[in-house]
């Protein structure tokens, strides 16, 4: 009897456990919410842009909610297709499999531009320039110390000190990791051979910290780190970002204006679905690891009031919303890239049918 | 029912049944339909959970096989999946952290039961028992704060200078040490309540016949009271065991995350719980979540082992031992 009893018992904490993750695992799925909540989920690059404009956006609208969850832009990905979320958010555009396996047709639209950034804690080092070379050896291993000769050709005004290099990376999957490997493996072949591209590649040296503030606190409190964030969190944390050689030779340091330039040196290859990257651009002034950050939202929406609500935030995000990024360290998208997305938007449809939203010329 | 419950009870029960035959028995029946079903219920989810993981995992197990537990090779953004180094790092933060514990819950159980003065023994129980109230991702921000930059600064390089294989390496502050000290303190609670129940089930007739042949309280603690529960103890720190080997959000934090397999306790290391945790929420191809789903079945079967040896242990000797041998006295 009693042994039975010890069994229920054991039998209920795992079914306890299976519970809580049977629910955090369909909380995305609420298939009853009200129809004025529109959830997402997706890259954590534009979330601070999101949380604000979802705040924004109540406040000129007071039954129009988005609930957005920065799960990473993987998840963003993997959660539409699956159709569980009503929108997405990712910094990389889907792949032509990822759209062919997506259970439904897919849009994007551009929202935000980005930038991810090399934070560094090295005392007595006011700035550092670093090419893509340099970067993919120090993530990848071969230049463990701060004085190696490459560092020190590269920034011979400053004195480099003798201590190894602590390499902090993400370890879950992140699109700020797929910009930084697409610029490395573009420009490296020993990072194309070594490591590859993704949102979840596999580093040969340092440690993995959880999301951009795992990162950032790990970079802050650690003398002789360097990792990889959006600008917004090392901004924040007042740490020194380096220059990043671009394409064209030059160091650049990402500002609203160097993430300007790498969008306008793309508009004259936007392609009809947009999907374009914005990474490692030509323009002698753009900043190399530039992400343009997009929403996924259904072609045609099976629900005519999540259709619309989608279409109204989108809609509101590429007017009114752009006038918030600014503020939080991102760049307003170009006129023109504004222009394709509001063609994406008035091409969405519910049921079918063309969404009805009055689309005023300055968003409303 | 306790088996000395079971004579009383039966002596009594045909004038209860006479009262309220009727009642009782349709009573009963509801009450017993009820926890049936709830017990069921419970059951049901187990095996669900099981099937839903194993249904989940399978395109991982027939891609990989038996290979997927040899190699430490993980690379998600090559669809090449080997759990090695989890294992390896599940198996080496829950020694290294039961190490550090079990002395310190063994201690404190001895304490509490038999060498602490009487006034000190409820609060110093509460403070244990508070530990195992804190939420683990508390234990992680704690750990990522103020441990790891403790053991980087200070702790590390004075173990350094020991040297050896464990010692080796730069001083990175979070890793394999830094993820075992908070499992350790996070097991803590287990292993010295679990041990506190052990100890004070050990028959104060063994304790006062050591007493009287002229044992001193460390010679009762050390020949008498230890040796009767060894059983139980060795299933207490079973259960801190089978609590490291689960935790997650905490060894999340602190463990460096990478999928190497090393000897030293500076390197950064990954644990089945913590790869989980990081990488199911945005694994985009089928076969990363089918890889990640196979990490979780081994971490289910591993952990439901040691759960449940434990708690055959540890009954064994709460129940069966500390109830036969006084029966002959009374």
């Amino acid at each position: 009897m009693i042994g039975a009893r010890r069994l229920v018992a054991i039998v209920g904490v795992a079914a306890a456990a299976g519970l809580a993750v049977f629910a955090t695992w369909s909380r995305a799925s609420r298939a009853d919410a009200p129809a004025r909540v529109i959830d997402g989920a997706g890259a954590t690059l534009p979330f601070p842009l999101y949380a604000k404009w979802s705040s924004e956006l109540l406040r000129v609208d007071g039954t129009l909610r988005i609930n957005y969850q920065p799960l990473g832009s993987g998840a963003g990905i993997r959660q539409m297709s699956d159709g569980v979320i009503d929108f997405g958010a990712t910094d990389e555009p889907l792949t032509d499999e990822q759209l062919k396996d997506a259970g439904r047709d897919l849009v994007h639209v551009p929202m935000t531009i980005g930038a991810v950034v090399l934070a560094y804690n090295v005392p007595g080092v006011p700035e550092l320039k670093l090419t893509p070379d340099v970067i993919a050896d120090v993530f990848r291993g071969t230049i463990t110390r701060w004085d190696d000769p490459r560092l020190r050709e590269a920034n011979a005004s400053v004195t480099m000190p003798s201590e190894p290099i602590k390499v902090v990376h993400r370890a879950d999957g992140s699109g700020t990791s797929a910009t930084l490997t697409t610029y490395l493996a573009r420009n490296s072949e020993a990072w194309r051979a070594d490591v590859g591209l993704g949102v979840s590649p596999r580093f040969p040296v340092g440690v993995g910290s959880r999301g951009s503030d795992g990162v950032t606190a790990y970079v802050k409190s650690t003398p002789f780190a360097i990792g990889y964030v959006e600008l917004t969190y090392a901004k924040q944390a007042s740490l020194p970002i380096a220059l990043v050689r671009n394409r064209a030779g030059n160091f650049v340091a990402p500002s609203i204006e160097s993430l300007d330039r790498a969008a306008r040196s793309a508009l004259d290859r936007v392609p009809d679905d947009l999907r374009i990257s914005l990474v490692d651009s030509d323009d002698p002034g753009a900043y190399p690891l530039t992400a343009l950050s997009f929403l996924v939202l259904p072609r045609d929406s099976r629900d005519r009031e999540k259709g619309e609500a989608l279409a109204r935030f989108a809609w509101w995000g590429l007017h009114e919303g752009q006038r918030y990024a600014a503020a939080l360290d991102y760049a307003p998208l170009p006129r023109e890239l504004v222009a394709h997305g509001e063609r994406v938007v008035r091409e969405l449809r519910a049921g079918g049918e063309p969404v009805r939203v009055a689309y005023e010329g300055n968003g409303g | 029912m306790t088996p000395s419950a079971l004579p009383s009870s039966s002596r009594e029960a045909p004038r209860a049944l006479r009262i309220t035959d009727a009642a009782r028995g349709s009573g009963d029946r509801v009450f017993g339909a009820v926890g049936a079903v709830a017990a069921g219920f419970l059951g049901l989810v187990l095996v669900t959970v099981a099937v839903c993981v194993v249904h989940l995992a399978w395109p991982s197990i027939r891609e990989t096989g038996l290979s997927f537990f040899g190699t430490s090779a993980w690379d998600p953004a090559r669809d090449v999946y080997g759990a090695l180094a989890f294992v390896w790092g599940t198996a080496m933060t829950s020694v290294v952290a039961l190490c550090l514990a079990v002395p310190i819950g063994l201690g404190v159980a001895v304490f509490l039961t038999d060498l602490g003065p009487r006034p000190l023994r409820r609060p110093v129980s509460s403070l244990v028992e508070l530990l195992a109230a804190i939420p683990s991702v508390v234990y992680g921000l704690w750990a990522a704060f103020v441990v790891a930059p403790l053991l980087r600064s200070s702790i590390e390089p004075a173990l350094a200078a020991i040297g050896g294989p464990l010692f080796r390496g730069p001083p990175m502050g979070v890793g394999i040490l830094c993820a075992s000290i908070v499992l350790a303190i996070m097991v803590l609670p287990t292993i010295a309540t679990v041990s506190r129940d052990v100890l004070a089930a050990v028959p104060s007739e063994l304790r006062e016949g050591a007493l009287a042949l002229g044992a001193t309280s460390w010679d009762v603690v050390r020949l008498v009271v230890v040796p009767h529960a060894r059983r139980g103890l060795f299933g207490a720190v079973l259960l801190g065991f089978g609590r490291a080997v689960g935790e997650t959000i905490a060894v999340a934090t602190v463990i460096g995350s990478r999928a190497d397999v090393s000897l030293s306790l500076f390197a950064p290391g990954y644990t089945m719980s913590s790869v989980i945790a990081n990488e199911f929420p945005s694994a985009t191809s089928d076969l990363h979540v089918a890889a990640l789903a196979e990490v979780g079945l081994l971490l289910f079967v591993v952990t439901v082992a040691f759960n449940v040896a434990a708690r055959l242990l540890v009954r064994g000797e709460r129940y069966g031992r500390a109830l036969t041998v006084p029966a002959g006295n009374r």
